[in-house]
């Protein structure tokens, strides 16, 4: 019998470290369909942050170097600086991006580096268990948030997608989801025209996707991807926030 | 190519070129900043990349990137950045990639001054960033060996894939002196097929490769840092480097003293001989590895009555000159850490109150 669904040659063989109802395996496909569809597997190099997916090179079939924390996009940026000719990405979560490597995103991006962000925002820090980022909700209850997010105390969550398109370099940053198929299915295009802006040597492009974290949320799966449709998608609006079109027209 | 007046810190930029470096990532700081300036205008003559980053922290990440995929690539800075680079430096080391590290030291501990100092040896030497973990630290006593260290650093880098640090200083990157630069050198960068991130598609192998530091396994670090020490004690068998002065006579005194301070010890000494006091010295031009032996071998003739540690600090290599001699002379330390180089004379006070203690 014909297999009708494949795994992707860019995606590995790898019982995977990630917990029940993480959205990152989701991720991780998506952007292996995407290296395949495209044909570059040979030529692209993976950055990975510090956080859950850090080992996210396990799961991936080409070359990756790992950063540390936030600093990924400075990497990338050496990396495709030098070899102009490697397709050269970044995944960082929200932790990593919008906290501790604010200046090197902003920078890269305002560079206008030729590189792609997938940035995976679940509101929390995973890896070190459940931790505020500034990601997280007004209200949202961590473990460095007991009580909730005071924003009289932290001020509000970082909306990245906007903060960074307000910049006037960049050429493609997107906001989806990966909650649902729907959203699945947008998520996946907005990969695939990111990477495509870079094979077409378009600057900077960042897709930023809303995840769940079933487990520092205290959330069954199913739970978590009701929260977040219910919770973060008012908040964070999905959507193209600046495509390269929309800057040629103006 | 006859010799030429040149700036230090032009000079190290020019030679980096030489060494078939045309990747330069850096962030202004004072006393290093002319070679961020020079390589502005040299690499776009040079088909080369040339990038000023948005802080050390950053640039020493940008080396990160470009090392691990397999380019030579290149910094320069000064002590306050050096600290901000810190961490690439544990990172590029773990991952054990090449790069090299200019540090025009300046005074310090914090903001400090703009003035020459060699405060920054604990630094190189010892640390710097986390985690066990060594540069190979080489320090020129001018331009003109700044320029041969710098074309050398980069073979060394690739020979060890590992970081590699010129300890300079502010008055070496500040000074204009005639300088020869070698030939363009002739090694190509080593193949890095089997380790770097230079795409499949342009190795024969199909196998990817991982740049990585990350051992969550306490036996594979155990290991991993114990492949990181053999490379560390190879460097200790193959590449210490230093230069005697004086060491043929019956010496008093000997003094260990490195880079531009060294020169004015060569001056003292120089003088002392004229007046029948015979004084040895070891310049150390590799930091580490330490030329441990050369100075205990010195420091053991009958006729030395002590060792001095002179250098731009508050007593930093004087630990490592007393872990040399073995206690077998007693070793006395004399710096200065203000950004003010002492006079030949003033160093001469100096060793002669220490014969007559």
């Amino acid at each position: 019998m014909a297999k009708t669904f494949k795994k992707p040659e860019a995606l590995s063989d790898q019982h995977t470290h990630y917990c029940p109802g993480c959205t990152h395996g989701v991720i991780h496909r998506l952007v292996a369909e995407v290296i395949d569809e495209l044909g570059v597997r040979g030529r692209t190099v993976g950055i990975a942050p510090v956080g859950c997916a850090v080992l996210a090179y396990n799961y991936f079939t080409f070359d990756f170097q790992e950063a540390a924390h936030g600093r990924a996009p400075a990497m990338a940026t050496g990396i495709k600086r030098v070899r102009p000719d490697l397709v050269v990405f970044t995944y960082q979560g929200d932790g990593d991006l919008a906290s501790i490597g604010m200046g090197e995103i902003i920078h890269s991006a305002n560079r206008g580096e030729k590189f792609t962000t997938i940035f995976v925002n679940n509101t929390v820090y995973g890896m070190t268990g459940g931790q505020m980022a500034p990601t997280t909700l007004p209200g949202q209850k961590t473990t460095t948030s007991p009580a909730g997010r005071d924003v009289e105390d932290v001020g509000m969550p970082i909306k990245i997608a906007e903060l960074i398109s307000a910049l006037e370099t960049p050429a493609y940053i997107v906001r989806q989801a990966v909650i649902k198929p729907k959203y699945i299915v947008r998520a996946k295009k907005a990969i695939k025209k990111a990477f495509q802006y870079q094979l077409d040597g378009r600057c900077f492009s960042l897709v930023e996707l809303v995840s769940t974290c079933p487990t520092n949320w205290g959330k069954t799966p199913v739970e978590a991807i009701k929260w977040t449709e219910e919770n973060m998608l008012s908040y964070y609006k999905l959507g193209e926030y600046k495509t390269p079109e929309q800057f040629e027209e103006d | 190519m006859g010799k030429i007046l040149m700036k230090g810190n032009e000079a190290i930029g020019e030679a980096a070129i030489r060494a078939g470096c045309l990747n330069y990532f850096a962030y202004p700081i004072t006393p290093q900043s002319e070679v961020a300036e020079y390589l502005s205008r040299r690499m776009p003559e040079v088909g080369g990349v040339f990038l000023q980053g948005e802080s050390e922290i950053a640039v020493g990440y940008m080396l990160f990137g470009a090392a691990g995929c397999g380019a030579r690539v290149f910094t320069t800075s000064s002590s306050p950045g050096i600290s901000l680079m810190g961490e690439a430096l544990s990172y590029i080391s773990s991952a054990q990639c090449p790069a090299v590290f200019v540090n025009i030291v300046r005074g310090g501990p914090g903001l400090g001054g703009i003035l020459p100092s060699q405060a920054d040896y604990f630094q190189a030497t010892k640390g710097g960033g986390h985690g066990d973990y060594r540069l190979l630290v080489m320090a020129p006593d001018g331009v003109q060996e700044a320029v041969e260290m710098v074309m050398m650093a980069f073979p060394l880098a690739e020979k060890y894939r590992n970081p590699v640090m010129i300890l300079g200083d502010g008055l070496i990157g500040q000074m204009m002196e005639p300088v020869e630069f070698p030939d363009h050198l002739k090694s190509e960068p080593s193949n890095k097929d089997d380790w770097a991130t230079n795409g499949m598609d342009t190795r024969k192998s199909n196998e990817r490769n991982l740049v990585k530091s990350l051992f969550l396994n306490a036996e594979l670090l155990e290991e991993h840092n114990r492949v990181l020490k053999a490379k560390y004690d190879r460097m200790k068998k193959e590449e210490v480097r230093y230069e005697p002065y004086n060491i043929d006579t019956d010496y008093q005194v000997l003094i260990v003293s490195y880079g531009i301070i060294s020169r004015v010890c060569r001056t003292a000494i120089d003088n002392l001989k004229a007046e029948g006091f015979e004084v040895a010295m070891i310049r150390p031009k590799t930091l580490f590895p330490f030329p441990e032996k050369a100075i205990e071998e010195a420091a053991s003739k009958d006729s030395c009555k002590v060792v001095v540690s002179i250098e731009l600090s508050m007593g930093q290599m004087v630990e490592d000159v007393e872990r040399s001699v073995h206690g077998k002379r007693p070793v006395q330390w004399f710096g200065r850490s203000g950004g003010d180089i002492p006079t030949p004379e003033e160093i001469i006070d100096v060793i002669k109150s220490f014969v007559t203690l």
